[in-house]
């Protein structure tokens, strides 16, 4: 839950002059728990060591080009795979679920801090926890055995309406909803706490003088959080989609119940098909061979990288706006 | 902070001369009347167009409502006073957007979990029930998800609260930089990546087989990052007049941290720790990649494969019977009912337990 947005470490540790006698039982502790962070750091490297020993001796046996190729038969002699239409379908439905989470996340954030009565603001910083605390395996079987059928309608009315947009044109109208729309869908509602969660503290930060002085300007409500909230929660609220964006691509089960998976890239948001890194690793494992278990970590090891550096961009965004409101504080 | 903010509106334009709005103001019931028009509109275009989707009807009436705010603000008052209405309608639309998914979602589980949830559903495994069979029972998925999450908990917890500790209270320079930042990152390390990893270290490089026990392992990388990062938070808000006076009184470090700094932020220590619980235990990728999965009940988390709740529910899911659907909603009943009771208790110690200050 703890998202270090705030706090300028009240607690530095006392005694820096004076050092006192080291005892043995401070030797051991201090020994063990900088030992902690020291794991730590050899897991975080062990990951991209081990991944990437495995994923070069698959990457060598593919047939086929890694990066360009559509099809994934890992198992296959020639083993043919490449990660072109999993990239796709995973930059896609997190782009998907990220033009509607964000919005919506910061409106409920203002909502929590501006609009809400105190009461309403609890009880909704409740539920948006609860809906944080739900298992993906859940959302999954509720966006495949709920959401699917429910959204079949929407599906084929934007088809009907805005199918001119070839984005959201159905091929076959009145098939499932089985497609990374859905799966965007199902997306954002996942990644709506954490969004919410984080823009909320960052909105929490604004000076209070900045929204009194637009006030007495005259400003209303609307025009205060415009001029004198957002612009100040700016960055705060990008490192926060991005943490979203983060857990949007790295997503697994819901996607794996959603979308009925294929090898085709098509531009076509609303037709079933395509895929993404994590749900082909769930779907592929089962009957994967020695080769194909490789060839799975190969995606796994892009997977990480992609999430490695969307994670720490946005921690360093948060990091160095810290520095910036203690500033100001 | 909305307390301190003001309702009044800067009204300077004159009275409309023949307006019943005196100071240019809508009254108080207006948006209501509005919001009823809409739905009204709205239901009326869903029934005439025979839209089988209720959410667009209710994306119409939300679409009027906006749309007759506006206009109608901008009519009886002034543009900003609309523009101000509209995101205040907006916002509160993106309260509901978010009450609406949760309340389905755990009513779907409820209505659908609820019908096949038993004494016997709880204490039954699933040897020898077919996908078609009624019956059928999680008992040994319980048994895995309690076993691995229990052994992913042995080994994060110590290995969490000690690296916050070091973090708090010995970390200064390069290596306590970096073990932050890359706590934040391994925060958001997919689920399925800490899987592959553990698969790749721990069964094909040291050739350990399935078990229950890798994927606590999986587990444990995934709640490390949660544990750190709470109970940190919890060392900072212990004052630092306490370590003070300890030191004063020749107190060793080591014996004031576990002494007076740990003691004193226990309650939110043990908060972290059960919503880190609570999170490993719903997740289903690692534990899919690594316990294989066994209809039986196996009470060993060392030798053979076993089953765990998460797993349970996909492997139901994907036999896609009906017989099999209904076990799976009744899985996912039990796995969230799981997860909220501690949450709850998570958040009822937490409050118990606050800590004196920074509140």
């Amino acid at each position: 839950m703890g998202i270090p947005v705030e706090k300028t470490s009240p607690a530095p540790p006392a005694g820096q002059g004076a050092r006192p006698v080291t005892r043995l039982g401070d030797r051991v502790f201090s020994g063990l728990s900088r030992g902690s962070g020291i794991l730590l750091l050899v897991i975080m490297a062990a990951i991209a060591a081990f991944l990437a020993v495995r994923a070069v001796s698959a990457i060598s046996a593919d047939h086929g080009n890694f990066l360009t190729t559509f099809e994934w038969n890992a198992n296959a002699t020639p083993p043919v795979f490449g990660i072109a239409v999993l990239l796709y379908g995973t930059l896609v439905s997190s782009v998907i679920a990220m033009v509607i989470a964000v919005p919506i996340a910061v409106g409920i954030a203002l909502f929590m801090t501006h609009y809400a009565p105190r009461k309403l603001g609890g009880v909704l910083a409740w539920i948006i926890d609860l809906l944080a605390a739900v298992p993906s395996i859940v959302y999954g079987l509720w966006g495949a055995l709920f959401l699917v059928p429910h959204l079949g309608g929407l599906t084929s009315w934007l088809d009907t309406y805005f199918g001119w947009t070839v984005v959201l044109d159905q091929s076959n109208p009145g098939t499932a909803p089985r497609n990374l729309f859905t799966v965007g869908i199902l997306l954002a509602i996942m990644i709506l706490p954490i969004i919410t969660n984080v823009s909320r503290e960052v909105i929490r930060q604004v000076p209070q003088a900045h929204e009194e002085a637009a006030l007495a300007l005259g400003a209303t409500r609307w025009e205060t959080i415009r001029m004198a909230v957002l612009p100040f929660a700016r960055s705060g609220i990008i490192s926060a989609s991005m943490l979203g964006l983060g857990r949007a691509l790295g997503e697994t089960m819901a996607v794996a119940t959603v979308l009925s998976s294929s090898d085709v890239l098509s531009a076509h948001l609303l037709d079933p098909g395509g895929g993404t890194f994590a749900a082909n690793i769930a779907a592929h494992f089962g009957e994967a061979t020695e080769l194909g278990r490789d060839a799975l970590i190969a995606s796994g090891l892009v997977l990480f990288a992609i999430t490695l550096v969307v994670n720490g961009a946005a921690r360093l965004i948060i990091a160095r706006r810290k520095e910036y409101s203690g500033a100001n504080a | 902070m909305s307390h301190t903010m003001t309702d009044q509106r800067p009204t300077t334009d004159p009275p409309v001369p023949g307006s019943v709005f005196t100071h240019r103001r809508m009254p108080r019931w207006a948006p209501a009347a509005i919001a009823v028009i809409a739905v009204a509109l709205g239901v009326a275009i869903g029934l005439a167009f025979d839209l089988s989707s209720h959410v667009q009807w209710g994306l119409i009436a939300l679409a009027l409502f906006v749309l007759g705010t506006y206009v109608t603000t901008a009519l009886l008052e002034d543009r900003r006073q609309a523009k101000d209405r509209v995101a205040t309608s907006l916002v509160w639309a993106c309260f509901v957007l978010a009450v609406v998914p949760l309340y389905s979602l755990v009513e779907t589980t409820f209505a659908k979990g609820v019908k096949d949830l038993d004494g016997r559903f709880l204490t039954h495994s699933m040897a020898g029930v077919l996908a078609t069979d009624e019956g059928g029972g999680v008992y040994h998925a319980i048994i895995g998800t309690l076993e691995q999450v229990g052994l992913a908990s042995l080994i994060a917890v110590p290995i969490g609260v000690l690296t916050a500790i070091y973090l708090v209270e010995y970390g200064r320079g390069k290596l306590a930089l970096a073990v932050t930042f890359f706590v934040d990152v391994m925060t958001g390390i997919p689920s399925i990546v800490s899987g592959l990893f553990i698969l790749a270290f721990w069964i094909l490089v040291l050739g350990f087989s399935y078990s229950g026990f890798a994927g606590s392992l999986a587990l444990v990388i995934l709640m490390i990052p949660v544990v750190v990062r709470s109970t940190e938070e919890m060392l900072k808000l212990v004052p630092n007049e306490l370590r003070e006076a300890s030191l004063a009184l020749g107190v060793p470090k080591w014996r004031t941290i576990l002494k007076v700094v740990l003691p004193t932020a226990l309650g939110g220590i043990t908060t972290g720790i059960m919503l880190a619980v609570a999170r490993i235990a719903g997740e289903t990728a690692p534990v899919l990649l690594l316990v294989f999965g066994n209809p039986m009940i196996n009470n060993d988390p060392f030798n053979g494969a076993q089953s765990s709740l998460p797993f349970y529910i996909y492997e139901q899911y994907l036999l896609g019977t009906d017989q099999a659907y209904s076990r799976a909603w009744s899985a996912a009943l039990v796995l969230i009912a799981f997860v909220m009771i501690l949450n709850l208790v998570a958040r009822g110690i937490a409050r118990w337990k606050a800590p004196k200050t920074g509140r």
